[in-house]
């Protein structure tokens, strides 16, 4: 369901980036970057209460005329968005978190490799078969 | 034809087919491999099972090795007869690396290879032999196992517990693979994704490096042989069946291994590579059973093994004189004691309980009861041992300025019969320091004099026991009687003192009684005069 499914890391220089429309990819990646904005206007909004009051899953950062972007942060900053095909009007909020859900899980299970250097680009088949998964119901 | 066959497999197929197919890369040869595989496996066909009764003529009986893969190779044979030949041989090397060959890990990968590309093509085409473990290549032998187990322990002492990822990641890292394929290797091996490795998860891992080592494509997902929970289940076997076989191969004499290894086929265990076992055994319930008598003959086997050598030929006599269903039937009893008879027997020969140390005697010791003895027993005329009650504020010794033997001898039997007063048990209790080592066997003599004079007064005694006296020695004795001599005369004069106040007090008081009775009588002669009056 999700078009373009990317992870940011804390410093805002993507870990994962994937999109469906392999043509388009510059789009994506373009979108992506421009929702980081909103991202660290939301966390700073939320920012002045205590960190474990601050939810994790950020909602619609802002949708265009084709998509919506979703975000999500964890506690260490590390952002995942997700842009969805507006035309899936079937799509819930809370589909759309557990989606989240999954990719943070599958994303903590990376970051248990000791092989994985954290900074690294994420390359791991697991999480990619997770979020092919994730994404197959578009093509 | 069986024995033929089984040799024929264990050691007649390896030349044929390191020579056919070790070489041949994976993707490309299947099929020319298969055709090959026909021309020459039409011998080994011959020999192979037929586990599917279907097909090809069962010209041999069906071999062990083979039963697993029955319904696969049923189907294989109905679907392409091409595939047969190659699982069967992908089985044969399969099983011979299990099999007496006791190569290293590498040396089996080059077989495995050949078989490894037959097992690819098994796994994709028989979709039900999940049962069955169809993918042999990624199984771990016995020696691999163990190998695997010796590694983990290196890092790891506790089989039990946990390698952490950094020592994993340094580890292998060892292997010189490159990180992306070691990252992908753990995250296939690491199951519950905890950032540690298991001993089943690392043996996995381990045996992943080596096959990738070796040539192997990583396989897209963890094969079922590999999982961890086959692994684990699997586990305590092979462990334990390699101390055992350890253990035996140390100790024992070649007679004794066919005991051992029927003994395992007795247990069934799926894993013994040098014995056809039917791979039926993979259930889990199976397993734990296995697994059960597996631990408990290792566990016996391990307690024989740490025990001294000559224990170990006496357990071994006594193994084979027993039948071996009540070998492997005593190993539960005997396990679940954890000390088998034998091992009992063992101990007891190997070490004698020493000795123990001679117990101090209670009476005897200095700091208890010779005190209490001399304080409760003060007539006792002798104690156990030498030492002496400290003396209860004895005066000072007084320096022996008097050397009147006679009045010393004189003394000293008034010294011994003054305990007879309560008032003189102290100073005889004082006297008994000072006398007792040299007059000991005077004071026995003495002693029984004591309670006869009691009653008289030691003046009157004098006289009488001056003549027993006399033989006493003096020159021990007068320093002891001088001192003894005016103790008593002191108390002397104080008894007398007190007698005469006690005396003054007794005349005083019957003075007044006397004083009293008149009073009485007076006072009753009065009351008589006036009774008659009242009467009237």
């Amino acid at each position: 369901m999700a078009v373009c499914v990317a992870v940011i890391a804390k410093e805002n220089y993507p870990l994962y980036i994937r999109s469906i429309p392999t043509e388009n990819e510059l789009k994506f990646h373009y979108m992506v970057h421009t929702s980081l904005d909103v991202v660290d206007e939301k966390i700073s909004a939320m920012g002045k209460a205590l960190v474990d009051q601050r939810e994790l899953y950020l909602g619609l950062l802002y949708p265009t005329e084709d998509y919506k972007v979703y975000g999500y942060v964890t506690n260490s900053k590390v952002k995942f968005v997700m842009v969805v095909d507006s035309s899936n009007t079937a799509l819930r909020d809370n589909e759309i978190r557990s989606m989240f859900r999954k990719l943070h899980n599958s994303y903590t299970d990376v970051m248990c490799n000791p092989f994985y250097n954290p900074g690294d680009h994420i390359q791991s088949r697991a999480f990619d078969s997770m979020v092919t998964s994730m994404m197959i119901q578009v093509c | 034809m069986m024995s033929k066959t089984d040799a024929d497999i264990r050691f007649g197929n390896p030349a044929e087919l390191h020579g056919a197919k070790v070489q041949i890369p994976y993707l490309i040869t299947e099929k020319n491999t298969f055709k090959r595989m026909d021309d020459e496996d039409k011998q080994q066909e011959t020999q192979s099972p037929t586990m599917s009764p279907l097909a090809s003529p069962p010209s041999s009986p069906p071999h062990y090795q083979r039963v697993p893969l029955s319904h696969g190779y049923s189907k294989l044979r109905s679907s392409t007869e091409q595939m047969h030949p190659a699982p069967y041989e992908a089985r044969q090397p399969l099983v011979q690396p299990e099999g007496p060959s006791s190569g290293a890990p590498g040396a089996k990968p080059p077989r495995h290879q050949a078989s490894l590309i037959r097992s690819f093509s098994v796994e994709r085409e028989p979709h039900d032999n999940n049962s069955n473990y169809p993918d042999e290549p990624w199984r771990i032998t016995e020696e691999q196992r163990e190998y695997y187990v010796n590694q983990f322990r290196s890092l790891q002492p506790d089989p039990s517990s946990f390698i952490s990822g950094s020592v994993a990641k340094n580890f292998f890292t060892k292997s010189k693979l490159s990180i992306p394929e070691l990252s992908y290797i753990w995250e296939l091996s690491d199951a519950d994704c905890d950032g540690a490795l298991t001993l089943p998860e690392f043996c996995a891992a381990f045996h992943l490096i080596v096959a990738r080592k070796n040539g192997y494509p990583l396989p897209e997902g963890l094969p079922p042989t590999l999982q961890p929970e086959y692994l684990q289940a699997a586990f305590p076997k092979p462990k334990r069946e390699c101390t055992l076989f350890d253990s035996y191969s140390e100790s024992m004499p070649a007679n004794q291994q066919p005991r051992d290894l029927n003994r395992m086929e007795k247990l069934s265990i799926k894993d013994m590579a040098d014995f056809p076992v039917p791979a039926q055994d993979v259930t889990s319930d199976d397993k734990q059973e296995q697994n059960k008598t597996r631990l408990e003959q290792n566990k016996i086997r391990l307690a024989l093994k740490s025990t001294a050598d000559e224990a170990l030929p006496k357990d071994m006599s006594e193994d084979p004189a027993t039948s071996k269903d009540s070998n492997s039937l005593k190993a539960r009893p005997r396990s679940r004691s954890y000390s088998s008879t034998s091992i009992e027997e063992a101990m007891k020969r190997g070490e004698d309980p020493p000795t123990p140390p001679p117990r101090p005697q209670k009476t005897h010791s200095r700091a208890s009861s010779l005190d209490l003895n001399k304080v409760f027993q003060p007539s006792v005329p002798a104690t156990k041992s030498g030492l002496l009650p400290p003396p209860p504020a004895l005066p000072p010794r007084p320096c022996p300025s008097q050397s009147e033997q006679a009045s010393e001898a004189e003394i000293h039997p008034q010294l011994n019969r003054a305990p007879s007063q309560a008032a003189d048990s102290s100073p005889t209790k004082k006297d008994i320091p000072y006398s007792q080592p040299p007059s000991k066997p005077i004071r026995r003599k003495l002693r029984p004099e004591n309670p006869a004079p009691e009653s008289q007064e030691p003046s009157s005694t004098v006289g009488g026991a001056a003549s027993a006296v006399t033989g006493k020695p003096h020159t021990a004795v007068q320093k002891q009687s001088s001192k003894q001599k005016k103790a008593i005369q002191t108390a002397i004069r104080k008894n007398k003192e007190a007698n005469a106040v006690l005396a003054r007090l007794n005349s005083e008081l019957q003075q007044q009684l006397k004083e009293v009775h008149q009073e009485r009588i007076a006072l009753e002669n009065q009351l008589e005069q006036l009774r008659p009056v009242t009467v009237l």
